[in-house]
């Protein structure tokens, strides 16, 4: 029994270590949609990637924004018309392999270029809502017991109330408020390194300084504030205030999406902060940062990979819904939202404005939601070892 | 009972209050100014632009417009910055248009969801399930706009019939049986499109509930004693798998102005969702945010509601 115990020889009897990559790779190989899924998520990757250098620069090898008004909606595989078109305006191999628009701009070069542009959007929102989502849910799910104090929540009202009045231009009583917010900023300062230094007993002010609502009750309240606000509409509607503009849309999408996130990451954290390794780690005299990020998130992750998966795609959908309504990505930029939008009008004289783009971006976001899925199932615990 | 009902509106008012207050911002701090839509219009004189101003309370400071606003919407008096009609009388007159799609389209998805889901779940990993499956992810997947198009083109060109709008003009006068199938032909495509993401996310729900309850141990005690396949699937398995759907019909209650704009507006039907996004585009603040304030209305209320039928239908919840 002991001479089991103590050396190598039990190696042998236990069933060999497997990580966790491993693990769920095996699990996620069995399933061929999400499979194909990964495949086209990797194309799609390399043809926006291909597409960013094809498009940009001084003279690209694609011009996306050329407009060739004598060739205006040629069918696809069409071969440019030398007679119009000079030399340096022609598309590559003299072709327009996925014919022209409305305006003979070449579809193919614009495919290229929004795949691109897309993508970006899609990670660039995903990633805003990730940070956020991660942050707020780590801070309910580890910090969550801690309660907020009077005087601070008097303090940050000051501070918000001024930075409204002065967005609404009144100055005056705004650097006021913002002032008084300093002072009582400066005072509960004072007042937490004095607590800090002295034992313990009655100081001035403890009356301002009464437990409040704890930091995961304001957290997970303002999730359920923003999950009250019906998400389409409600980007739509600062979209379309804010002038028009890409920045603008991947962030709105981003801060109207990290909802799920930040449940998903309170809701791991909870559990994981009551298990040993964090105990064991807390004990060690690691920094709270450390903890969290090093030892808690790795075991967080695995829903907020497949939620961001599935976020690029609801972004993409989001973008196409916003063009098709005129509030997506400004022209210069196309993407594969503004091509279908703008292939709308011609829906009987030239079909294949509509149907390229638009099977494209089904391919896509159904690539990225098998992913996603696959991905989910392979990290399910419950699904191992079947 | 009571208590949970008291303390929930308690929670949910307190809601409403950072809701209005978030979206008055939002939609008041934007850049741009409502009475610089037009700026444009020779007939808009600096003059105007004052009594514009000071007839929609823009001169005021914000935290007063916004008790304004909110008194006005209490008591009934707010109106459109459009054409100065009474706010809850547009609504109510767009609310009706929308309702149809909304109720044809709840009682499609529905009613295909559940044997889609339950057929998927008996027949795992038939061909049927994965059809299934990934039909739904393709549903899930496509631009609602492009898939409306495609079905546009297909409808107008097998059947040649209308379908923008909510009836044909010139209509008023033909024979009711003429009206009625005009007016069904123009509800069957965007109704069909409300229903179809539900019907892909609502199936994939029933067929992962109805999963794990076949593997539930009375539904092996009910094939052991015999009982034929229909009895233990739809008697013991279904009824018990039916539990989490009863507090669905809370939860589709906000589907009614969420997710319309893009649909309302391609076939141009005249509901909730074209007038917020019409409103949108004339900067019409009191509408923006009487639609924004109503949509969070319906999800506190479809939250509520579904936490009582799970009350009502499961014994075992105490809230």
């Amino acid at each position: 029994m002991r001479n089991n115990l103590s050396t190598g020889e039990t190696s042998r009897d236990l069933p060999e270590e497997v990580s966790r990559f491993a693990e769920a790779w095996r699990v996620f190989k069995k399933n061929t949609p999400a499979v194909w899924g990964l495949v086209i998520f990797i194309a799609f990757f390399i043809v926006a990637v291909a597409g960013w250098f094809l498009t940009t620069g001084e003279t690209p090898v694609l011009d996306p924004a050329k407009v060739r008004l004598s060739e205006k909606l040629l069918r696809p595989l069409s071969p440019v018309n030398t007679d119009m078109v000079e030399p340096g305006d022609r598309p590559v191999f003299g072709i327009y392999l996925l014919g022209t628009d409305d305006l003979g701009r070449d579809v193919f070069a614009r495919m290229m270029q929004g795949a691109w542009v897309s993508l970006t959007v899609g990670f660039v929102a995903v990633g805003i809502s990730v940070v956020i989502g991660i942050i707020l849910g780590g801070v309910a799910g580890y910090y969550g017991r801690a309660r907020i104090k009077f005087m601070h929540v008097l303090c940050f009202i000051a501070f918000f109330a001024s930075m409204i009045l002065l967005a609404s231009g009144r100055k005056e009583p705004a650097l006021d408020l913002f002032v008084t917010s300093l002072l009582l900023a400066t005072v509960s300062a004072v007042y937490h390194y004095l607590a800090a230094r002295g034992g313990a007993g009655p100081r001035p002010l403890d009356f301002l300084f009464f437990d409040t609502f704890s930091v995961d009750t304001l957290i997970m309240r303002f999730v359920d504030i923003m999950l009250c606000f019906p998400s389409f509409f409600l980007i739509l509607t600062i979209v379309a205030l804010l002038p028009p503009n890409i920045y603008n849309i991947m962030i709105v999408i981003g801060l109207t999406s990290w909802m799920g996130t930040t449940r998903f990451v309170r809701a791991e954290f909870l559990s994981l902060r009551e298990q040993d390794f964090v105990s064991a780690a807390k004990a060690l005299g690691l920094s709270d940062i450390s903890i969290i990020f090093r030892h808690m998130m790795p075991n967080a992750i695995a829903p907020v990979l497949v939620s961001a998966t599935i976020g690029i795609a609801t972004a993409i959908l989001t973008e196409a819904g916003l063009s098709f309504l005129g509030f997506g990505v400004p022209p210069p930029h196309a993407t594969w939202g503004n091509i279908l939008a703008g292939g709308e009008r011609f829906i009987f004289d030239a079909p294949w404005l509509m149907y390229i783009p638009g099977f494209s971006i089904l391919t896509v976001v159904l690539s990225f939601n098998l992913f996603g899925e696959g991905l989910r199932d392979a990290m399910n615990p419950k699904l191992r070892k079947r | 009972m009571f208590s949970f009902t008291v303390r929930s509106f308690f929670q949910k008012a307190v809601t409403l209050f950072f809701i209005s207050i978030i979206s008055f911002l939002v939609v008041y701090l934007a850049p741009g100014k409502p009475s610089q839509i037009d700026p444009l219009n020779p007939r808009f004189t600096p003059e105007d632009l004052v009594r514009y101003r000071k007839e929609f309370n823009l001169d005021k400071p914000l935290h007063v417009q916004y008790y304004l606003y909110y008194k006005n919407l209490f008591t009934g008096q707010l109106k459109s910055w459009k054409d100065n009609r009474p706010v809850m009388g547009k609504i109510r007159e767009r609310v009706m248009n929308s309702l149809w799609l909304f109720i044809v389209g709840t009682l499609i998805t529905w009613s295909l969801s559940f044997p889609v889901g339950i057929s998927a779940a008996l027949r795992r990993g038939a061909f049927f399930d994965r059809f299934s499956t990934f039909l739904a992810y393709v549903l899930i997947s496509i631009p609602g706009f492009f898939f409306a198009y495609i079905l546009i083109q297909l409808v107008v060109k097998v059947f040649n019939v209308p379908v923008i709008g909510m009836y044909t003009f010139g209509m008023a006068q033909a024979d009711i049986i003429y009206r009625v199938m005009d007016r069904i032909w123009h509800m069957v495509l965007p109704s069909i499109l409300m229903a179809l993401g539900g019907i892909a996310l609502l199936s994939r729900y029933v067929r992962a509930q109805m999963l794990e309850i076949i593997h539930q141990d009375y539904i092996r005690t009910a094939r052991a004693k015999g009982l034929s396949a229909d009895a233990v699937y739809y008697k013991h398995g279904f009824r018990n798998a039916l539990l989490p759907f009863i507090t669905m019909f809370g939860l589709i209650l906000p589907g009614l102005i969420g997710g319309s704009v893009i649909i309302e507006s391609i076939f141009a039907w005249p509901g909730i969702g074209r007038m917020a996004f019409e409103a949108i585009l004339a900067r019409d603040y009191p509408v923006i945010l009487t639609i924004n304030f109503i949509s969070a209305v319906l999800v506190l209320a479809g939250t509520f509601i579904s936490d009582l039928l799970y009350m009502v239908a499961d014994p075992r919840i105490r809230l």
